[in-house]
């Protein structure tokens, strides 16, 4: 059973995980108090909680980027131990390229990976076409709007095809509008590429819009407080199922349930 | 109110009227600027002609503009005491820019080095600082003792102008460099070298060649002293002889040679700037 890579293997496993950090001037901090959860291949997950919980410190945990301080964490199976390729992330913050051009920057990860450069900028051509930014490959970011730029944050990782999406509140900059129309944008690259999605927000109502299962967190040091099924049929046009009478129930038991977190918080 | 206002909509031939109106006036302000521009300067050289030449000042002190001309119209035609003028521009010229590169290559090095390595910078940013505090000039004395009268003094002091300042600028560019950039570049399959060469010296870069405008003048001092301090050829050497001999205008002749090689490597580091920054927004 060394190589347990089955369809039942989940994606992702937290196994009692608890995370303390040490500031530079020596304070520790716990972030994160005997954690687990698993996420299956293929299932899109949303963790919500109050603001400075942790959230972020679990997607940085699957990276390897962070190490757990107790428990384990594993990535398909096996323990997290370095930069997983099979990972994909999108930054809350702008993390593309400011120097690189539209193209540059989503032909960036194959580049990275050792592809020849005529190969990369093929399939970033590609993926350009797919997020709609065909007449801006030449652009450089600083000449995009706040959604164009997220836009290609998505193909750079798309491209790589990850097998596994972590989401730090990639869509929290952007106007309501926006908001909307690039979460459907990110279901339906979604549906393509039948990863496995962690999406970190607090907003509630984009969580319940996108993800099969919602995991609400307590206030620091966080734990796991309660995980709802969303039991929404897809495929979900999030700027209309927010209207659905399903919708609305689950989301005020949600709400109910974060609400004492955020008091705490 | 007449025209396109009683319609309640300017229409397309008012527009163009604005427009063309507008332009005229930013045309009128851009001359206006250009001519205050050259009677500020006339007002600075003829108040200073004229007080010299009425005795206010003592020109043999202060020399004046005519005179500065005349020293300058002799030294193109008649060469100066050391030898043709232009051969005391290219030795300073070629003292500054070997300085320049040597000291910018070595700053930007150690710069991305250090600025790459916690343990390394922890240890030796104290010692840069104690280093960096120093007034530098003084070592131009220890480098024509030990290197002689000849060229390589004078790059020497160059070189130790230059250094700190871009590899102050280097290492904090690298510090500065975004870590969620970073990340992103790590997590896309990027190595350690990658991310350096794709990631922390763009991101460095404006810092860099922002040291490079201040450095290159930094250079152009450091060679200029290293002649003041000893030497056979040089713009340096030029002043401190006509420091001697009482020259004033010498002296301000020998300024203003030197001013034109600087604003003429200033213009070229602009170019050369905004070449390699052309990502970045036109506003800063």
């Amino acid at each position: 059973m060394n190589q347990p890579s089955g369809r039942d293997t989940p994606a992702i496993q937290f196994n009692h995980v608890s995370c303390r950090f040490i500031s530079p001037d020596g304070h520790a901090t716990l972030a994160l108090r005997d954690f687990s959860m698993s996420v299956a291949k293929g299932e899109f997950v949303a963790i919500v909680g109050p603001t400075g919980c942790g959230k972020s410190t679990t997607l940085s945990m699957i990276t390897g980027l962070l190490k757990p301080t107790t428990g384990e964490v594993r990535v398909m199976g096996q323990p997290v131990d370095g930069i997983d390729p099979r990972i994909g992330f999108v930054f809350q913050a702008d993390a593309v390229f400011p120097w690189r051009t539209v193209l540059e920057n989503v032909a960036a990860g194959p580049l990275y990976r050792g592809r020849s450069k005529a190969a990369a900028h093929d399939l970033a051509h590609e993926w350009i076409r797919r997020v709609g930014l065909d007449k801006f490959a030449k652009h450089y970011p600083h000449q995009l709007s706040g959604g164009m730029r997220k836009r290609v944050a998505l193909a750079q990782t798309f491209i790589n095809n990850p097998e596994i999406l972590l989401m730090d509140e990639p869509f929290s900059a952007l106007d309501m509008q926006t908001r909307t129309l690039m979460q459907d944008e990110l279901l339906q690259l979604w549906s393509g590429n039948a990863g496995s999605v962690v999406f970190v927000t607090h907003d509630l109502e984009e969580a319940i819009a996108l993800a099969d299962r919602v995991f609400v967190l307590s206030a620091r040091p966080a734990t796991l407080k309660n995980v709802y099924e969303i039991d929404l049929p897809r495929p979900r046009v999030t700027s209309e199922i927010r209207y659905e009478p399903r919708f609305v129930e689950i989301s005020r038991q949600i709400w109910h349930d974060l609400r004492e977190e955020v008091k705490i918080g | 109110m007449k025209g396109p206002a009683a319609s309640g909509h300017p229409d397309l031939t008012s527009l163009a009227k604005d427009e063309q109106i507008a332009q005229r006036r930013i045309r009128a302000r851009k001359w206006t600027i250009i001519a205050l521009r050259i009677a500020v300067l006339v007002f600075v050289l003829g108040g200073w002609e004229v007080a010299a030449r009425q005795q206010w000042i003592d020109p043999f002190f202060f020399s004046m503009p005519s005179l500065i001309y005349q020293q300058l119209v002799e030294w193109f035609t008649n060469g100066t005491s050391q030898g043709p003028l232009l051969v005391q521009v290219l030795v300073t010229l070629e003292e500054t820019g070997l300085g320049f590169l040597i000291g910018s290559a070595a700053g930007i090095v150690c710069g991305i080095v250090l600025g790459r390595n916690k343990l390394l910078s922890d240890v030796f940013s104290l010692y840069i600082q104690i280093a960096n505090s120093i007034p530098r000039v003084v070592l131009g004395s220890v480098f024509v003792i030990a290197l002689g009268l000849g060229m390589a003094s004078k790059v020497a002091l160059a070189v130790v102008m230059v250094f700190f300042v871009v590899f102050g600028n280097a290492f904090q560019g690298v510090r500065e460099a975004d870590r969620y950039m970073i990340a992103n570049a790590q997590i896309l399959g990027a190595s350690k070298h990658q991310v350096t060469m794709s990631v922390v010296i763009p991101s460095a870069l404006s810092w860099i060649l922002a040291s490079l405008h201040v450095s290159f003048g930094f250079a152009l001092v450091g060679a200029v002293v290293g002649e003041f301090l000893g030497s056979k050829q040089g713009i340096g050497l030029l002043i401190s002889t006509a420091q001697g001999a009482f020259n004033a205008s010498g002296v301000f002749a020998a300024m203003i040679v030197l001013a034109v090689v600087a604003l003429a490597a200033d213009y070229l580091l602009t170019s050369l700037e905004r070449r390699l920054l052309k990502w970045k927004p036109a506003a800063f």
